[in-house]
């Protein structure tokens, strides 16, 4: 692979792995345990790349709230019923992800792969039913700049869905590796990861629906 | 399925691998390190262009109307070219020297060796971090080369000025708009680096490398990593704001009512200039401790190894480290005393503010506690890590005047303040800076330093930027506003020229000495003595492999830590230093 | 080695210029500004006093702890050492900060009395305008359609509302000495900053923002106002005067500029 890789690569094979045969055993504050140690880092990884976006929507969040507070000109725009719809269709998603992995757990690998393909179908319509939403914004004639209220609902809908972008491509990846039985319920580290940033986000959409339902 | 064989860790063939897209940690610190060596030679020259400009305002130099034909025709900088050389140098200097050599260079190189891991966690995300910073440098240098030249609205970019467009001056056009870009890359790659350096240390440590075994200079790293990823994270949304205010008409930043060279703004209302100082400042606050965190790790390291003496108070010193980057978050509203924000959080942000020099002054005492009762050699690394200190101090108490709102009152945005940021968040972590290089180099090329040129080195610098930015603190409380690009207008500010003259040849001066670090550098890289494995009878995991390590850092044989980081002239031990690998009966104390 | 005098020289010449004051401040022209060099003393004291020790006790664990050949004394710290100095420390910063509130409570939070003369302060790049409400003691209504710098209405007065008849436009600033000042501070295109040395205060004018800023001056004179915070490439230009004036002269000054 070497110059290959990719982000992917690294959640998949991790940080090196032990030079010597048997790993390097049990460590001190943590240690090596071979492959122990690779999964361990990918999910701290993913977990602080979470704090990271966690904290990106929370600055938009603030900032909304702040213009909110002081401004006379916030007009509650409109909110599209798609919008409805689509979340139905992203919790869908997550429910068939975690489906899936439960079928990883009792090793059917069928049912793995039935279920995954069936939750990034329904990541990639999301994003459809979000384009959607966003050109039937567009027809009612507005616009990101027409208000603040709806600078902020494409603002944070637009960063949801460049997460989402990733997450769908790493879902994707996974679908792909899996069919080819690369991936399965022996190597599934990025299994994990692609479904827990899924949820992560899945969690995201939720929140930010409540927001711009209650203060948009 | 075959478990894939790991080759991204064998070491690469071809100059491209090897050097230019390289995932070995240790090739990407070293780019680090010399594109902060470029960024800082180059913020350097701007200040000069700065000082000489600041004192002899009317001069014509033919070459600058050759290499800016329209905002120094004739050879006379125009004020808007002035700020412009304000802005680039502030913004070059604060993210590409001070946010990215302590850090990402030698953080990179250091943090997986002085743990014992091969690696960083990341290799790829490794890489792409660095190429990304290196397209942002790339980004930010173009502003200089766009119709209207680089943005004059200073490394705060404060809107309205940085958010209303070309019409507010020149250099508010494109090259605003490619600064924020710069800015929102930069943000990318310091996410990437911070992610890679909190998973390396939290999973990575070799067997026996407790948390609380780990060399300051490691803890300094994950903190300045997990203040960068909070940090980083707020600066992105509130440059993606700006752009947006600028590009798409949103109002976010820009209020109603505005009128700009005789233009009325109808196409913006409501937006607030102060969100911007807050979504800023939540990051630039952190972002001094970004700056200084890894040097006051790189000092505490290297004064215990040079005095052969344990950290005094490890221990207080971590606790020291994470409670500086908890508040770090807390006081950044003491940069905004003035800005009209409500005056009674101004009290607030002013307590938590002194607060914040509580863990400074331990750090202080501790370092001096170090020193006390020690066998001190003075080697040119040391001298820095001295130097340092001093600095440190001298830098940190005018933080005290500042720190309150009711001294801000006068010092807010005058000379005394940009002395201050320049003592502690500037020269200080630059000395860091130095005091990692001649500590260091001998690991990362397999050479010797010069110590007599970096001892004269060290000492004219030491001197010279004493002589720049300490008469600033005198200048500042005489009332000299910052950011002016000439003070003839201001009639207090004549009597104040013989300063300011004083402070332009000590700039002269202390830029003229770094030649001799570049010579010593490369001379050294290039016909230096050879370097033994340790060179410093340093007690860390990097001393214990070849100089420079091999390929993946401990050539199959992984370490095992039995020991403390500072075993210094521990009584009855045959050395005056116990390896962290050394066997635990070497003495009785882990 | 070496190092341990060169600190303590620089040690030494700073400490002799605080001490001499060569450049310094110009003198007070109020009770706050009074107070103001109080606090300033006050932390100056208590900053130099550890500025002093801290860097002649550097030097001297430079000189005295220099390698002779003995080996260094193993130690890993001392803890009650570490809590008190932490607490002494926490307890003069605090120390300092209470001190200083009651000045900043003073300029921030006391609503200036209801005599208080009003003056509108209106920032543009890269000058500054003062507005008097005259006689009737009411400011006219503005509107930005109605600016026109060349012909001196940079506020924007509306000639048809009778209010802004008598307002009084001024490119400097006039105030009376000994009486309170309300200033409501606008401006018109980016972030100014209103600065008078002798006053010793200072404050953000924010466009989208109505920011007053009260005070008195005691000591008649011309005190100059240079903008303080960047607001583009004139900014060193941005500069006025405030002229304090006795009660008398000022009036004298009114009823002059009504007639103009």
């Amino acid at each position: 692979m070497g110059m290959s890789g990719s982000i992917t690569h690294d959640i998949i094979q991790g940080p090196p792995r032990p030079p010597v045969e048997g790993g390097w055993e049990g460590g001190g504050g943590g240690g090596f345990e071979g492959r122990g140690a690779f999964r361990r880092a990918s999910f701290t990884g993913l977990f602080v790349m979470l704090a990271a976006s966690t904290m990106l929507f929370a600055a938009f969040t603030s900032a909304m709230v702040v213009r909110r507070g002081l401004s006379d000109d916030w007009a509650s725009m409109a909110k599209p019923p798609i919008l409805l719809l689509n979340t139905a269709i992203l919790l869908a998603s997550s429910l068939a992800l975690d489906l899936a992995r439960r079928a990883l757990k009792s090793r059917n690998r069928a049912r793995f792969n039935g279920w995954w393909t069936a939750g990034t179908t329904l990541g990639l319509l999301f994003l459809c039913g979000q384009a959607l939403a966003w050109s039937q914004l567009n027809a009612a004639g507005v616009f990101i700049s027409s208000n603040p209220s709806s600078s902020f609902f494409y603002v944070l809908t637009f960063a949801h869905a460049i997460h989402l972008l990733g997450g769908v491509t790493a879902l994707l990846y996974v679908d792909v590796q899996a069919w080819r039985l690369r991936l399965g319920p022996a190597k599934r580290t990025v299994i994990d990861i692609s479904a827990i940033f899924w949820h992560f986000l899945d969690g995201l959409w939720l929140y930010l629906m409540v927001l711009f339902y209650v203060w948009g | 399925m075959s478990a894939p064989t790991h080759l991204a860790h064998q070491a690469p063939q071809g100059f491209i691998r090897k050097y230019v897209f390289s995932l070995d940690h240790k090739v990407i610190g070293i780019q680090y390190y010399f594109l902060g060596l470029f960024s800082v030679f180059l913020g350097i020259s701007l200040s000069l262009l700065m000082r000489f400009h600041m004192v002899n305002p009317e001069a014509k130099v033919s070459w600058f109307a050759h290499l800016w034909p329209t905002s120094a025709a004739g050879g006379m900088m125009s004020p808007e070219l002035y700020l412009s050389l304000m802005t680039m140098h502030g913004t070059i200097m604060v993210f590409f020297v001070l946010t990215t050599v302590p850090q990402s260079g030698f953080g990179n190189y250091f943090l997986p060796l002085q743990i014992g891991a091969e690696d960083m966690a990341f290799p790829v995300l490794n890489m792409l971090s660095f190429w990304t910073t290196f397209l942002a440098l790339v980004v930010m240098v173009s502003a200089f080369f766009v119709q209207g030249g680089a943005p004059l609205s200073g490394w705060t970019a404060y809107p309205p000025l940085s958010a209303a467009g070309r019409i507010t001056g020149p250099g508010q056009g494109m090259g605003q708009t490619l600064w924020i870009a710069s800015i929102a890359i930069f943000c990318g790659a310091s996410l990437m680096g911070a992610i890679n350096f909190i998973a390396t240390t939290v999973d990575l440590r070799c067997k026996g490398m407790r948390l609380m075994r780990m060399p300051l200079t490691c803890w300094t790293w994950l903190v300045t990593a997990i203040l960068a990823l909070l940090g980083f994270a707020v600066l992105l949304a509130a440059g993606l704001l700006l752009i947006l205010d600028r590009t798409v008409g949103t109002s976010f930043f820009i209020p109603g009512g505005l009128m700009i060279s005789d233009q009325i703004i109808a196409n913006h209302k409501g937006g607030s200039p102060l969100l911007w100082q807050h979504l800023f400042w939540f990051f630039g606050h952190p972002e001094v401790y970004i700056a200084i965190l890894p040097g006051m790790g790189v000092t505490s390291h290297l004064l215990a190894t040079f005095a052969r003496k344990p950290v005094f108070g490890y221990k207080a010193m971590v606790y020291a480290i994470l409670s500086l980057g908890f508040l770090g978050f807390l006081v950044w509203g003491h940069h905004m005393f003035m800005s009209g924000m409500n005056p009674y959080s101004a009290m607030a942000f002013s307590v938590l503010t002194m607060a914040i020099g509580v863990p400074s002054a331990i750090k202080t005492f501790n370092w001096i506690g170090t020193l006390w009762g020690g066998q001190i050699h003075f080697t040119a690394a040391m001298m820095f890590a001295l130097g340092f200190v001093s600095l440190f101090v001298t830098g940190g108490l005018s933080g005290i005047f500042l720190g309150q709102p009711a001294l801000d009152l006068y010092f807010h945005d005058t000379y005394f303040v940009v002395g201050h940021f320049h003592m502690i968040m500037g020269v200080a972590a630059i000395f860091g800076m130095f005091a990692g290089t001649f500590y260091w180099f001998p690991k990362m090329f397999g050479k010797m330093m010069n110590e007599t040129l970096g001892k004269i080195h060290f000492f004219a610098t030491f001197i010279g930027v004493y002589c720049i930015f300490m008469p600033m603190h005198f200048v500042g409380i005489a009332g000299t506003p910052r950011r002016y690009s000439d003070f003839s207008n201001v009639e207090y500010l004549a009597p104040l020229m013989p300063v300011q003259r004083f402070m332009t040849h000590a700039a002269y001066f202390t830029a003229a000495v770094q030649i001799l670090f570049l010579i010593n550098l490369f001379w050294s890289l290039w016909k230096g003595p050879k370097a033994p494995m340790n060179p410093w009878n340093s007690t860390s995991l990097e001393w214990t492999v070849p100089s420079p390590p091999p390929f993946d850092n401990f050539a199959g044989v992984h370490p095992v830590v039995n020991h403390g980081p500072y075993e210094f002239s521990v009584p009855g031990a045959p050395t005056d230093f116990i390896m962290q690998t050394d066997p635990p009966s070497v003495t009785s104390e882990s | 080695m070496l190092l341990a005098p060169v600190i303590w020289i620089l040690t030494a010449i700073i400490a002799y210029f605080f001490a001499a004051k060569t450049w310094w401040f110009p003198p007070p022209i109020n009770a706050h500004g009074i107070a103001y060099d109080q606090q300033f003393m006050r932390t100056l004291i208590v900053t130099g006093v550890i500025f002093v020790l801290a860097q002649c006790a550097l030097g001297w664990v430079i000189f005295r702890f220099r390698d002779r050949g003995r080996p260094a004394s193993h130690n890993h710290g001392n803890d009650r050492l570490e809590t008190v100095w932490t607490s002494a420390t926490a307890l003069l910063f605090l120390g300092l900060v209470l001190t200083g509130t009651k000045i900043w409570a003073n300029v921030h939070f006391d609503q200036p009395p209801a005599d208080a003369i009003p003056i509108e302060v209106l920032g543009k790049q890269f000058a500054w305008s003062f507005r008097y409400p005259g006689p009737d003691g009411k400011f006219g209504h503005t509107d930005l359609k109605f600016v026109n710098d060349s012909a001196a209405n940079p506020f924007g007065l509306d000639d048809k509302d009778p209010a802004g008849k008598d307002d009084i436009v001024s490119a400097s600033l006039k105030i009376p000495a000994g009486k309170p000042i309300k200033l409501i501070m606008h401006s018109r295109d980016v972030i100014h900053n209103f600065f008078v040395r002798e006053l010793r205060m200072k404050q953000d004018i924010v466009p989208g923002m109505e920011i007053p800023l009260s005070f008195q001056a005691d000591t008649v004179g011309v005190y100059e106002v240079p903008c303080s915070e960047l607001c583009g490439l004139g900014h060193f230009q941005m500069r006025t005067t405030m002229q304090v004036m006795s009660p008398a002269d000022f009036e004298q000054w009114k009823i002059e500029k009504a007639q103009k």
